[in-house]
């Protein structure tokens, strides 16, 4: 049962006091911080280390950190990795196989311990992720033990969004800046004449335990109209959205559509796009043998619809055009991923496109897509 | 029978090579796999061919090394290419864009001594290659892995995709994207394991042309970061000036 707290505030101390507590109870905390030019993910051990007086400047293609007077810690928006990165890594040994002098194979799977994560500032958008990629990746007949092992120790800490980037297009995917269910604690943070302070909301007995070791008060109105407001405020200034159309039934419609050769031209095939996606969540396997032969590891690693190899069958890739590797990509985050999980599988974050080098906008893809439609249906009338 | 490896060098600076005797930790392993037949920086004993697996460094600029990799060939059960030069021609293929002569003039106190081929050219231009190891110079991880492929009789694994999947897969903030750093990353193939943008430098292409190349596509990013239309040319014919040469020319048709 989930325990019925009430709203509090920390301070920043309270924030200080909670990320101790949370080392303090072994927990790996991952958050926010600069590094390399960028707000990027990282072990934290205290919370001086978050990204406090940094903001971002996003644009296809482009992202500049900034800095921001107000010293906000969290008024940035998705950076280069997502949670991913740490729930299901790059690169993962499944089981590994010795042969032995019987000259039989045994085979050891690899379950080593796994961290107690505590995630810092994980954002509305990426809280949707992780609820995504729980289907996909704990569910049906291809459940990933790891990634399993490592969600359930998870402990989550949302910060509601109030500085949408000019990348993000949340709302259009039927999402927002404001936490769904799903969080342990949600902060808010606020930074105005009454100081710098963190409204949070408690959605599970685990956070309301955590909330009661720490130092903080009980939410003042004032406070708590102040977050929802910030909040509200985020919903109307989103950089980008979606054409609000059935997109599954418009990737449908869309398979012969000449814009994939005008985005083809344009795409590097590089991959960045699925590696930042915070839902993309193909692998592959790798055999590692060792020269003697007699020692083989299975590794997991991810992978990309963009990669010739993703779609080789015997004698060459089904999909070798960059038109078709893109149309895959995109024809399956926003329509058959709901055949498949359910669902959409984008949560509009903006990360494809901010961090594609060559600043290609699904966005503007999927509207360039709905006007060919329109254009066609016109067409076809007129003729008719 | 223990499987008899050669290492054989044509026009190269010998660092592919220095890669197998890098391979510390591997190399007693590797001895106690294969003999050793043929490998003139680590030994002057040689063995007669024919070999089961020849590691072929360095491109081909002579007649006389023409000739020879045919000889390699005929010798080797299996033969691999490794680098730059023996798999694109490396650097000196620079000389496929000029006129020889005129460099040989201007170099040698004595052009007439020099004998030399108008082109540097990969191995794979005079015989059948087995497998093209890429890199200015390649990669330790990846020759241990082609080696012990081929001695398990499997393929390697050796992925075609760019340098951003190893990018990604490392963590490493796009040098591009965050920075405005001009970087060879989305066209040139894996396998460095990102080295350079790990570094906050753009990469310089030291493994050629990936599987799936759109110069097209990246030369105007090059040029907004930056680079002007030299610059870009440079950047492209550096280590695998023919490589991307190639692709070069299917712009301009």
């Amino acid at each position: 049962m989930i325990a019925p707290a009430a709203p509090a505030v920390l301070d920043r101390d309270g924030l200080n006091a909670l990320v101790a507590a949370l080392v303090a109870q072994g927990r790996t905390v991952i958050g926010p911080t600069v590094r390399d030019g960028a707000i990027v993910l990282a072990e934290l051990t205290s919370a001086d280390a978050l990204p406090y007086g940094w903001g971002v400047e996003l644009d296809a293609g482009r992202y500049r950190l900034v800095p921001r007077v107000d010293g906000a810690a969290f008024a940035h928006s998705a950076g280069p990795q997502s949670w991913k990165s740490y729930l299901h890594p790059s690169r993962e040994r499944l089981w590994s196989a010795d042969r032995t002098s019987e000259g039989d194979v045994s085979f050891t799977p690899d379950e080593p311990e796994v961290p107690s994560y505590a995630f810092l500032g994980v954002r509305p958008c990426d809280l949707r992720a992780i609820a995504i990629q729980d289907r996909v990746l704990t569910g049906g007949h291809y459940a990933d033990d790891g990634y399993r092992r490592r969600r359930c120790k998870a402990l989550l800490i949302a910060a509601e969004c109030t500085e949408p980037g000019a990348t993000c297009f949340c709302v259009s995917t039927g999402g927002g800046p404001a936490a769904d269910p799903g969080y342990d604690l949600a902060l808010t943070e606020i930074v105005d004449e009454d100081g710098h302070r963190f409204l949070v909301r408690v959605g599970s007995d685990e956070g309301a335990e955590l909330l009661d070791g720490i130092p903080h008060r009980s939410a003042d109105p004032a406070t708590e109209e102040t977050a929802d407001a910030a909040v509200d405020a985020a919903r109307d200034r989103m950089g980008r959205s979606l054409p609000p159309v059935d997109l599954r039934a418009l990737m449908g419609a869309s398979l012969d559509a000449e814009r994939w050769d005008d985005v083809a031209a344009r795409c590097l095939t590089c991959g960045n796009c699925t590696m930042v996606c915070p839902t993309c969540f193909c692998t592959t396997t790798e055999e590692v043998t060792d020269l003697t032969g007699d020692h083989t590891e299975r590794w997991q690693r991810w992978d990309s619809c963009f990669d010739l190899d993703f779609s080789y069958l015997h004698g060459g890739p089904v999909r070798s055009s960059a038109r078709s590797r893109y149309r895959q990509w995109l024809t399956h985050k926003l329509s058959t991923w709901h055949d498949q999980f359910g669902t959409s599988g984008c949560v509009g974050c903006g990360r494809c496109i901010t961090w594609c080098p060559a600043g290609i906008d699904i966005t503007e893809e999927v509207a360039a897509l709905d006007a060919e439609l329109a254009d066609h249906a016109a067409y076809g009338t007129e003729t008719d | 029978m223990t499987p008899k490896l050669a290492v054989f060098k044509l026009a190269s600076c010998d660092g592919c090579q220095l890669t197998l005797l890098d391979c510390e930790d591997e190399l007693l392993a590797l001895a106690g796999e294969v003999e050793i037949a043929h490998f003139l920086e680590a030994s002057s004993a040689v063995e007669p061919g024919p070999y089961d697996l020849s590691l072929v460094e360095g491109s081909v600029t002579t007649a006389e090394d023409a000739e020879r990799v045919r000889a390699i060939r005929a010798a080797s059960r299996h033969l691999v290419t490794i680098g730059a030069c023996a798999t694109a021609g490396g650097i000196q293929a620079l000389r496929n864009f000029a006129d020889v002569d005129e460099y040989r003039r201007v170099v040698y106190a004595h052009p007439e001594y020099v004998e030399t081929l108008a082109t540097s050219t990969p191995v794979s231009a005079h015989v059948d290659v087995d497998f093209e190891l890429r890199g200015c110079p390649i990669d330790k991880r990846q020759l241990v892995e082609v080696i012990t492929a081929f001695l398990a009789g499997r393929k390697p694994d050796i992925p075609d995709h760019s340098v951003c999947f190893e990018c990604k897969r490392r963590g490493t903030v796009c040098v591009t994207v965050a920075h405005g750093t001009p970087c060879l990353g989305p066209v040139t193939h894996a396998g460095c394991g990102a080295l350079c943008p790990a570094y906050h430098r753009g990469c310089f292409g030291c493994f050629g042309p990936s599987g799936s190349v759109n110069l097209p596509a990246l030369i105007p990013l090059l040029r907004r970061d930056g680079l002007d239309e030299d610059d870009v040319e440079r950047f492209l014919h550096t280590f695998n000036a023919a490589a991307f040469e190639n692709f070069e020319r299917e712009l301009e048709t």
